[in-house]
């Protein structure tokens, strides 16, 4: 197989973002990917296309356009059914996003099926997407959350055997942390949930992105993603649901289309998926979700990983090099392409504000997860996250801008 | 002693370029003003926050604890206050930090528009003014201004009570 970095400038020029420097010439490094990924050409053209060739509202018109844009659709649904291994197409919808699945997860089924007493296991790890919806089932339905501790690393600690009880009902776990990278052991994770009758949730927004996920295979009940970051559209998101689980969820958003029968007094609700689609779709964005899917695909899911591999021992060597820089979490081979980091004596605000002025755009703060960073015993970190489309340039400048931060707020002097 | 980039207009002409001016002192407004129109473009003005965020007066370790934290930052703000009766009329004497030095930056501005005022002129003053004057409005996150708000807000209040207690002793 040929190695990505050999195409990575084919793979970058796919994306126009990068055809515009920054003012005086600064190239663009762009390394908040984990936050949102860029768009491929043919992701912003499908979208375009959509509106300008045969744009109408789905699953209403008999006409020709909708019949387009409702194939299209479908189409796309097939695209993603077949990342995720699911049976079926059914068990797949369209929402917002991955914070509006996992609403509609911890909501719709939680609410439903958890009686006072019941656990709900997650990570310290967990994006505040997938922590705040559960604290707010746990307050409503008097369930508990309990937590998988971490090892010094930031990886999960499942040694302690009181984790998975007869109490637990769900774990909810993220595929990839958006701060550490660590990934968690879904395959484990799904065994040691279904022994004890649990359903396994994985938001699988940050992971998605780096690598399919199987879901049969691998044993997951529910998934959230979100297109935004699979370099596809921003507004539109996939739940993912076993049919049987997708059968026993309430909606979460009440209106058009997820109907069966409205009567005065009472209303019946349409089948998955639909039932969870209620409302006009983000038509275009999930259309164009299918153009970024293949762009992927053509990049092919090994020669990404290798090369964000690459790209994450880089950054790990080049900031090794650098005094004061603390990097949080697993070694690269063991996590995703995120390096999130502090530097002694500069605050977070002040390294993303001055990485901006060498054009290196990175993430700064608690990136919505506040629990894992009062773990972590620091307020703030720094995340520099990579995509298919980094280079080792890229690296070499985040590393340079770090040392003109040094220098710029006097730490050597 | 050299402190380039927090030198006055006055003092960058008077030694082109090689500024000598020692900024033990605290700005005040007019200085401010005059040093932003000076600076032709943002990035000078936020390299000048930062210069002088780096020379804000420090708070103490045990001054720096939840109570006077400031919620609604990205970074670490906390603001110590004190009602300064020793002059011929109380004033608010004001100090804060942040461990982000453009936020001390920012602070600095706060401080050239609050520390040393009455309560009476701490409430009419008018830090939105202030700020759109600096066309600071413009340049920061919807972020740091939520902080910045906060800060006021908090100062805002405190020169409000001060008023009520001044009022009550007085009568």
């Amino acid at each position: 197989m040929k190695h990505l970095s050999e195409t990575v400038l084919d793979v970058r020029n796919q994306f126009p973002i990068f055809d515009h420097p920054l003012p005086k010439g600064q190239p663009v490094t762009f390394l908040d990917t984990a936050a949102s990924a860029q768009k491929p050409q043919t992701v912003i053209d499908r979208e375009r296309e959509v509106c300008e060739r045969y744009y109408a509202n789905a699953y209403r018109g008999v006409y020709r356009f909708g019949a387009m844009v409702d194939e299209e659709l479908e189409a796309s649904r097939e695209a993603v059914r077949k990342l995720l291994g699911a049976e079926s197409r059914d068990e797949l919808a369209f929402t917002a996003g991955a914070t509006m699945s996992l609403n509609v997860i911890a909501n719709g089924w939680g609410r439903r099926h958890l009686q006072p007493g019941d656990e709900i296991l997650l990570s310290v790890l967990e994006h505040h997407a997938n922590f705040v919806p559960w604290q707010q089932v746990v307050a409503a339905t008097g369930a508990k959350l309990r937590f998988i501790p971490l090892t010094p690393a930031g990886e999960l600690d499942l040694s302690d055997p009181e984790l998975f009880n007869n109490r637990t009902r769900i774990v909810a776990v993220t595929g990839m942390s958006n701060v550490l990278g660590t990934l968690p052991p879904l395959a484990e994770l799904s065994q040691r949930a279904h022994a004890v009758g649990a359903i396994l949730v994985v938001d699988a927004a940050q992971s998605l992105p780096h690598g399919p996920i199987d879901v049969v295979a691998t044993g997951i009940d529910f998934l959230a993603c979100s297109g935004h970051k699979l370099y596809g559209p921003t507004g539109v998101g996939i739940l993912y649901g076993r049919k049987e689980l997708l059968a026993e969820t309430d909606p979460l958003i009440f209106g058009g289309h997820m109907i069966d029968q409205v009567h005065q007094d009472h209303s019946t609700w349409a089948d998955p998926p639909a039932r969870f689609e209620a409302g006009t779709l983000p038509i275009v964005q999930a259309i164009a979700l299918r153009p970024a899917l293949e762009f992927m695909e053509s990049v092919g899911y090994e020669a990404m990983h290798a090369h964000e591999l690459e790209l994450t021992q880089a950054a790990h060597a080049q900031l090794a090099e650098i005094p004061g820089i603390q990097i949080y979490g697993p070694p690269p081979e063991r996590k995703g392409s995120i390096v999130s980091f502090t530097m002694e004596g500069a605050a977070a605000e002040d390294i993303a504000h001055l990485l901006d002025r060498k054009g290196v755009f990175v993430r700064h703060g608690h990136h919505c997860t506040m629990p894992l960073h009062t773990w972590l015993g620091v307020p703030a970190t720094v995340r520099a996250s990579f995509g298919v489309y980094n280079n080792l340039d890229d690296v070499q400048r985040l590393a340079d801008a770090l040392r003109y931060v040094r220098q710029r707020l006097k730490l050597d002097t | 002693m050299n402190t380039v980039g927090l030198c006055t207009r006055a003092a960058f002409d008077q030694t082109q370029g090689a500024c000598t001016l020692a900024a033990t002192e605290l700005m005040t407004l007019d200085e401010l003003y005059e040093e932003f129109d000076f600076l032709p473009d943002w990035e000078d003005r936020c390299d000048f926050l930062i210069d002088l965020g780096m020379e804000l007066p420090k708070l103490s370790s045990d001054e720096k604890i939840e109570p006077n934290r400031v919620h609604g930052c990205q970074s670490m703000v906390w603001l110590v206050t004190e009602l300064d009766d020793s002059g011929d009329e109380p004033v608010l004497r004001v100090r804060a930090n942040s461990d982000a030095m453009i936020v001390n930056g920012l602070i600095a501005v706060l401080l050239a528009i609050y520390d040393g005022k009455t309560p009476r002129e701490v409430l009419d003053a008018d830090a939105a003014e202030i700020f759109k004057r600096l066309e600071l409005d413009r340049h920061l996150s919807s972020q740091r201004k939520n902080g910045l708000s906060g800060m006021v807000t908090r100062l805002r209040q405190l020169a409000a009570a001060a008023i009520v207690d001044l009022d009550q002793q007085a009568n």
